[in-house]
């Protein structure tokens, strides 16, 4: 079976380091997303799959074959490009023949094929349209077509769904994975939209400067965070900073400190030993912890703590309590589901208590910088990275 | 108070008047010629019946049939030369990175403004100056000189707003650089071409400045003989032989307008 295999690959534009020393494998059938940030990297790495960039360094094997000084023209990978690039003079038939026609595939296979291609994209009914004549997600189609025309063993998708609405891009973003399916070749899929390179990826790559900070499967990334970046890129948490305090075969107690100068302990369960005294950050999902008015009966096993509701959100599918505990702000996500409701609804300024399970007070071994608050800014560019743990 | 249908209308009505107007001042000279290019009298003062005297006339006329067969082969060699030099200047003032760019690019929109009376006898003085022999010759150097900057500008301008990643597209979908040029770039610069070549032979066609200084005697285009026959008082001739060319003229619009579709879709 065919695999990618990007050895120490690096990319710099006048002294700028684009991709540093990336290294990844990915097997054959595959549908791997690169996500990162804006500049993180991950387009150029995708240019430098597709021979648009040439490597400072580094090599890209595709199978048995070392790819990366080949021109795009010779290479056995087909892109699909963020504004879909569809030849304008073209109708949709010539657009989709066209990697065919270069080839000078006899006329009555071009036709065949051209057919079972607009078949696999819904678009049979629209193949003497120009482009200009189609919509954003008819467009999106076509571009797809036009690629797996070619037979490639790899598909590059660059940001496809960017200028789709949001319905049309879960609409879409189910096409692509039924697509994936059907054809069975490696998709590599390049967003900076965390939730699409959840749903449809098998693993993600999370991308921050330049460098792949994390790899796996969607749900390792968003319930297992390597680092503050991942953890804050992916979904929404709060982050403590805390100091372990106890350690058991099993659990760590940790002190947090609450920023007014008082401080409360934490249980968790922890993935690398710790030492006593080692300062290190916690990672808290909105969505894992409950609140509640009345003290929560069960306390093995969990954890408590003391509360004000500051904020409110009602957002449809769930609602966003902002809970002050100390000078902390803590995100809380409730869903609208009866059983988790006191009977009368929670309202500002109500003292609450919060719980969650130890075993999801998640441990990053890196600092986390006490003036960044932990209430996640608008916008992930503005996230000062913490230092590495392992640095002090 | 006017209401607001009343001023709508009244709004409506001024600005069909204005329009009728443009269009009176614009099409009356010309309909007018038309019509007394069929008038059976010497002088155009007055209207004494039809005629195609005049159209037959005009065949029989030698010297008017070689001045029309000058100024096609005249325009026809300028606009096939200049807009082929057209081309190759704009594809190479492409690049962006190449550091002369702006300075060429001020030169080549420099014989746009000066004006033709200039050009005329500097070209005048250049022929004379190199001993160049006045006549067609002279007369196409001339036309490809002043015709070139137009071409250059048109394609440069089409090519200004040409989207690239079709470029990466169709090189990812197997293309090489020559299939590229031929089934990308050309096709799509294409409009750009036609466009060029369309001004460059209008130019050529009814220059009359810089052709009266560089044709010197026995190289007659048609706006030199149209002047020098006004000028001896014989303007009946010339109102039909207008009124062909506006025929022509007309013709070559709809045409291009036609031939380009057909062109680009079948490349």
């Amino acid at each position: 079976m065919t695999e990618i295999r990007i050895e120490n690959l690096s990319k710099d534009f006048d002294g700028f380091l684009a991709v540093d020393d990336v290294n990844i494998a990915i097997p054959f059938g595959e549908l791997y997303s690169f996500l990162g940030p804006s500049g993180c990297g991950k387009t150029t790495l995708l240019r430098m799959i597709a021979g648009f960039e040439i490597p400072r360094s580094g090599r890209i094997v595709l199978g048995e074959q070392d790819i990366t000084d080949l021109p795009p023209y010779k290479r056995p990978v087909n892109t699909i490009f963020q504004n879909y690039s569809l030849f304008p003079h073209m109708t949709v038939f010539d657009n989709v023949a066209f990697g065919l026609h270069i080839r000078k595939t006899p006329r009555e296979d071009i036709r065949a094929q051209v057919h079972k291609m607009l078949a696999l994209v819904k678009m049979e009914d629209q193949a003497s349209k120009y482009p200009a004549q189609l919509s954003g997600g008819q467009k999106q189609r076509i571009a797809i077509a036009r690629a797996l025309i070619n037979e490639p063993k790899v598909l590059l998708l660059d940001e496809p769904l960017a200028a789709l609405d949001l319905k049309l891009r879960q609409h879409m973003l189910i096409e692509l994975m039924n697509i994936h399916d059907a054809v069975g070749i490696t998709f590599i899929y390049v967003t900076h939209d965390q939730s699409e390179a959840m749903s449809i990826s098998d693993r993600v790559a999370v991308m921050e400067n330049g460098r792949i900070v994390q790899s796996g499967p969607p749900d390792d990334i968003y319930e297992r965070p390597a680092s503050i970046f991942s953890a804050y890129f992916i979904g929404e948490t709060n982050l403590f900073s805390a100091e372990v305090v106890g350690l058991e075969d099993e659990y760590v107690q940790l002190k947090c400190d609450s920023g007014d100068g008082q401080s409360f302990e934490i249980d968790s369960t922890f993935h690398f030993t710790p030492v006593l005294g080692q300062k290190l950050t916690v990672s808290l999902r909105p969505e894992k912890i409950a609140i509640t008015r009345g003290k929560p009966g069960n306390q093995d096993d969990f954890n408590v703590l003391r509360g004000t509701i500051e904020d409110i959100l009602y957002l449809g599918t769930h609602t966003q309590y902002i809970v002050k505990v100390g000078k902390l702000r803590v995100r809380v996500f409730s869903q609208h589901k009866r059983v988790y409701f006191d009977e009368k609804a929670l309202d500002w300024e109500e003292p609450v208590w919060l719980f969650w399970h130890d075993t999801d007070t998640w441990l990053i071994n890196e600092i986390h910088e006490p003036d960044q608050g932990n209430i996640n800014p608008e916008s992930v560019g503005s996230i000062q990275r913490g230092k590495r743990a392992g640095a002090n | 108070m006017l209401r607001m249908s009343q001023l709508k209308r009244t709004y409506q009505g001024l600005n069909l008047t204005l329009f009728t107007l443009v269009m009176v001042f614009l099409y009356i000279p010309i309909v007018i010629l038309v019509i007394y290019s069929f008038n059976d009298a010497k002088i155009v003062t007055s209207w004494k019946g039809f005629t195609l005297n005049y159209y037959l006339r005009l065949w029989e006329n030698d010297a008017i049939k070689e001045a029309l067969r000058n100024t096609l082969l005249i325009a026809g060699l300028s606009t096939f030369i200049s807009t082929v030099f057209g081309v190759l200047a704009a594809l190479g003032l492409e690049n962006k990175r190449f550091s002369g760019r702006k300075g060429l690019l001020a030169l080549i929109y420099t014989p746009l403004v000066i004006p033709d009376i200039l050009m005329g006898v500097s070209l005048a003085l250049l022929f004379n100056f190199t001993r160049v022999n006045t006549g067609m010759l002279t007369v196409l150097i001339a036309h490809i000189t002043f015709c070139v900057s137009y071409t250059i500008i048109v394609v440069q301008s089409r090519l200004e707003g040409f989207d690239y990643s079709l470029v990466e597209a169709a090189m990812d979908l197997g293309a090489k650089p020559a299939a590229i040029f031929m089934k990308i770039k050309f096709p799509l610069m294409l409009p750009g071409i036609v466009a060029a070549a369309l001004l460059a032979f209008t130019l050529s066609i009814d220059d009359f400045i810089i052709t009266f200084f560089t044709s010197g005697r026995g190289f007659d285009t048609l706006p030199i003989y149209v002047e020098g026959t006004i000028r001896r008082g014989a303007i009946t001739t010339i109102n039909s032989l207008s009124t062909l060319m506006i025929a022509f003229t007309l013709f070559l619009v709809v045409v291009t307008k036609r031939v380009r579709k057909t062109l680009i879709s079948s490349l």
